[in-house]
């Protein structure tokens, strides 16, 4: 088991390291620096600027330069935020975006695995119909119409939820949590239902009806872990996708998380900021998915062996 | 009083084209203390009877349309579905056809052999967990106290039935109905559990209904036999009458379908095709570990014209040889001659033209042909890739080869799950010999197929093979099946070959113990 942890962890250096190259020149393909404004800026000071954050080197050794700091764990200083630097940035933005995507989480699996299992188990009737016509609408409905409009049912007509906010009234963080997970709750219902359908037509499960077992328990014992395997597979992703994807949800609900830095930090060209935040990104997803492989694997005895022996 | 007696059984099943009668009216009575086979083909509705009884079948589609089945006084068809799971798993137990399948691969088997018990009786976890040990030792598992925690897939398809057939028992139902119980097995496992079950039967004095497609497998072990054909049951006897004294042509076409007899033996000499020599494919099993010798060191020649026979248990390394032979394994050591040519060799250009020459027809025809395409594209690829037709004669190409292997020319455009598996393996046997093969190595091509349709798969494989001159290379576990077809045969047992000679030598006058246990396996011995 550990050598197959490690192994993979191994096989995410080359990975972030592309990464990190792909985002560091295309930065600089985009026109525009940190410091050009509408306001003419005297060369000395531009000068001078740029030679603070090393901009004046050459781009191969602004390049290796930036590496070298990574390596130290040293993301750099930010270009817009005078005095602090990425890495503080982060991990001012990162608990905030992390609890709005573990609730976000939360909803996707609770609303989406149940509305799954519960559509698999009588398909092609109205209990099948009914939560995957509504998991298709989640799943087409962009974040920034579904934000609104929730907002607008229950901030403003019915007036249950605040509007807007993060931890300052009570009920601020229900809105944004169901409009982040809508979309993924809508992804794991359908890979539930497939899985459990998959899952209730394998012989084992006529087996189990055979040993006179009531409906309920074949259901919960012998097809809910065959049938959420591919669920628990898709988390991984999912939760690194929520943390990426926040920024829609964050800017409509005015939440100080970290996709707001991500996106603000690409309108300014904060090349650091927008490294910083892509490589710690980067680097969270590889880490969820092999968490995710390592659960999936957990959950089935045959996977668990050959990464036993691996 | 029967144990159970079904009377004027009809399941109607609802279809995108229709209703359809899977079973019509049909009546048959089960004596506790004996075995009653029930015996028909793919579709002549032999499991859904007995599904139906239990509840088993999904309603809708299936509909039970009359019909009483008394079992203990009470009909099982009128229970409501809370009565009949008191039943089930408890007073009638169930086999099925694939252990690989039945078990839940989530679950340990102990788990899963505990539960009937921990559901239906009153007892303690520590209780069940004694009992089933109890009954993992008398199904012959060795050594269940460190098995009982092990996953299915640790244990070998023999292994897995015997745990399916413990869990059934655990309750000590009255009834016990096996699903083509051994189907899916080789052989020698096929014995050993036909073995066991009759022997549970004895000693436990219950009821069992034996569902299988092949009349020579209850031969030795069924007390009360009935024959059943598309849904309806066509004969009723014990054992002695059918097999002596069958009335019905169905069950006479049965009975002439087990495969008996041998090849007559051709006496002018031939020059070989191939020659092996010292052959050894072994498999990596990781670093430092000794690697699997699937084959070790093993010569022999073929015959041009001959079909020669390998028969071994699985793992013995027969389907590896095939495999070798046409390179689709990386050999270890060894020659394989082909007409004078070492194949072993062989690369690029030349080792594509020498696999025209050679083909293979595999086990599974349902796994076997890509689902995508058509029947057309399935024979016309190698046709075109061989350049054997050009794009204006491929056609004819095509419907000439389904007329060799008997199809319907109208079939042509149609896809794999159209047609059944008999006819699927027509379609494989037919896309082996597209590129006019010299030489076919047949993997265990019958083995899933009903007896019926299987003898019909090995005339058309014989009749075959004069008309196009092939040398055949005819793998499988069943020593009767390849006795029937074969000219010469080589016993393998562990990567090696232990006995050769003529299906009748061996037949009458084995020398290796292992190949008396292989006779010794065949199921209905008495019938050859």
């Amino acid at each position: 088991m550990w050598r197959f942890v490690v192994g993979r962890l191994l096989q995410a250096i080359p990975v972030i390291l592309a990464v990190i190259t792909v985002t560091f020149f295309l930065v600089r393909v985009a026109p525009g620096g940190p410091f050009d404004s509408e306001k003419a800026v005297i060369p000395e000071v531009k000068a001078a600027l740029e030679a603070q954050y090393r901009l004046d080197l050459p781009l191969g050794q602004q390049y290796l330069a930036y590496l070298g700091d990574l390596a130290q764990g040293d993301l750099g200083p930010s270009f817009k935020y005078p005095g602090r630097s990425v890495n503080e940035l982060i991990a001012a933005g990162l608990p905030v975006t992390a609890e709005l995507g573990a609730y976000a989480l939360l909803v996707a699996v609770v609303l989406g695995g149940l509305a799954g299992v519960v559509a698999s188990l009588k398909p092609n009737s109205a209990q099948d119909y009914i939560p995957m016509s509504v998991a298709m609408i989640g799943i087409c409905m962009p974040t920034f119409l579904l934000g609104p409009l929730l907002v607008l049912l229950f901030g403003i007509h019915l007036e249950w939820l605040p509007v807007a906010g993060w931890g300052d009234i009570p009920g601020d963080k229900i809105l944004p949590s169901l409009t982040l997970g809508a979309a993924y709750a809508a992804y794991i219902a359908r890979l539930s239902r497939a899985g459990m359908l998959e899952v209730m037509s394998q012989d084992y499960i006529r087996t189990a009806r055979a040993k006179g077992l009531p409906e309920w328990q074949v259901v919960t014992r012998h097809a809910l872990r065959g049938g959420l395997i591919p669920v628990v597979a898709f988390l991984g992703p999912a939760f690194a996708g929520l943390l990426a994807g926040s920024f829609v949800v964050e800017t409509i609900f005015q939440i100080p998380g970290l996709g707001r830095f991500y996106v603000q930090a690409a309108f300014n060209r904060d090349y650091t900021m927008i490294l910083g935040t892509t490589v710690f990104l980067s680097t969270l997803i590889v880490l969820f998915n092999l968490l995710s492989d390592i659960l999936a694997a957990w959950l089935n005895p045959r996977l668990r062996a050959q990464y036993g022996e691996a | 009083m029967p144990l159970l007696s079904v009377r004027d059984l009809q399941v109607d099943f609802t279809t995108r084209n229709g209703r359809v009668t899977a079973v019509n009216r049909i009546g048959f009575d089960v004596e506790a203390g004996k075995i009653t086979a029930i015996i028909g083909e793919s579709g002549s509705g032999k499991s859904v009877a007995c599904y139906s009884l239990l509840g088993l079948l999904p309603v809708p589609p299936a509909s039970i349309e009359s019909g009483s089945a008394l079992f203990d006084g009470r009909d099982l068809l009128q229970l409501s579905e809370r009565e009949l799971r008191q039943i089930r798993g408890r007073d009638i137990a169930m086999i099925f056809q694939d252990p690989m399948t039945c078990l839940n691969p989530y679950m340990t088997v102990g788990n899963q052999l505990m539960e009937p018990l921990l559901y239906h009786r009153k007892v303690t976890r520590q209780q069940a967990r004694e009992r089933a040990l109890e009954l993992l030792a008398e199904v012959g598992l060795r050594d269940p106290e460190s098995t009982i925690d092990q996953y299915p897939h640790q244990f070998s398809g023999g292994m897995r039935q015997r745990v399916m057939i413990a869990m059934a028992l655990i309750n000590e139902p009255k009834l016990l109905i096996a699903d083509e119980p051994t189907t899916a097995l080789d052989v020698t496992i096929q014995a050993q559990i036909l073995g066991l079950i009759a022997e549970l039967q004895r000693k436990r004095d219950i009821g069992v209904i034996f569902i299988s497609h092949d009349l020579s497998v209850v031969a030795d072990i069924a007390d009360e036999i009935v024959v059943m054909e598309k849904g309806h049951v066509v004969e009723r006897g014990d054992r002695q009458a059918i097999f002596e004294a069958a009335e019905h042509p169905y069950t006479q076409k049965l009975l002439a379908a087990i495969p008996a007899g041998s090849k007559a033996p051709v006496e002018v000499p031939r020059d070989d095709l191939i020659q092996v020599r010292n052959l050894c494919t072994w498999f990596s099993q990781g670093r430092g570990a000794e690697p699997l010798r699937a084959v070790d060191d093993v010569s022999f020649t073929v015959q041009r014209g001959e079909v020669l026979g390998l028969v071994g248990e699985s793992g013995s390394g027969k389907s590896t040889i095939g495999r070798s032979l046409l390179r689709l394994v990386p050999v270890t050591r060894g020659e394989v001659l082909f007409d004078g040519t070492d194949v072993t060799r062989l690369q690029g250009a030349a080792l594509k033209q020498m696999r025209r020459r050679m083909q293979m027809i595999f086990q599974d025809p349902y796994a076997s042909l890509n689902p995508r395409m058509s029947v057309y594209d399935t024979l016309a690829e190698p046709l075109l890739l061989h350049g054997i037709e050009s794009r204006k004669t491929v056609e004819q190409g095509v419907l000439r080869l389904m007329d060799d292997v008997g199809l319907a020319r109208a079939f042509v455009r149609k896809y794999p799950h159209e047609f059944s598996g008999g006819q699927r393996q027509r379609i494989a046997i037919g896309r082996a010999l597209a590129t006019r093969p010299e030489f076919v190595v047949a993997d265990e091509p019958v083995s899933a197929l009903d007896v019926t349709i299987q003898a019909q798969i090995l005339e058309l494989m014989l009749a075959l093979g004069r008309e196009y001159g092939l040398t055949m290379l005819f793998v499988s576990h069943d020593l009767a099946v390849v006795r029937h077809i074969a000219d010469r045969i080589l016993v393998l047992y562990k990567g090696r070959v232990v006995e050769q000679g003529t299906g009748d030598a061996l037949f009458n006058s084995p020398r290796e113990e292992y190949t008396r246990q292989l006779l010794q396996a065949i199921p209905g011995r008495g019938l050859l």
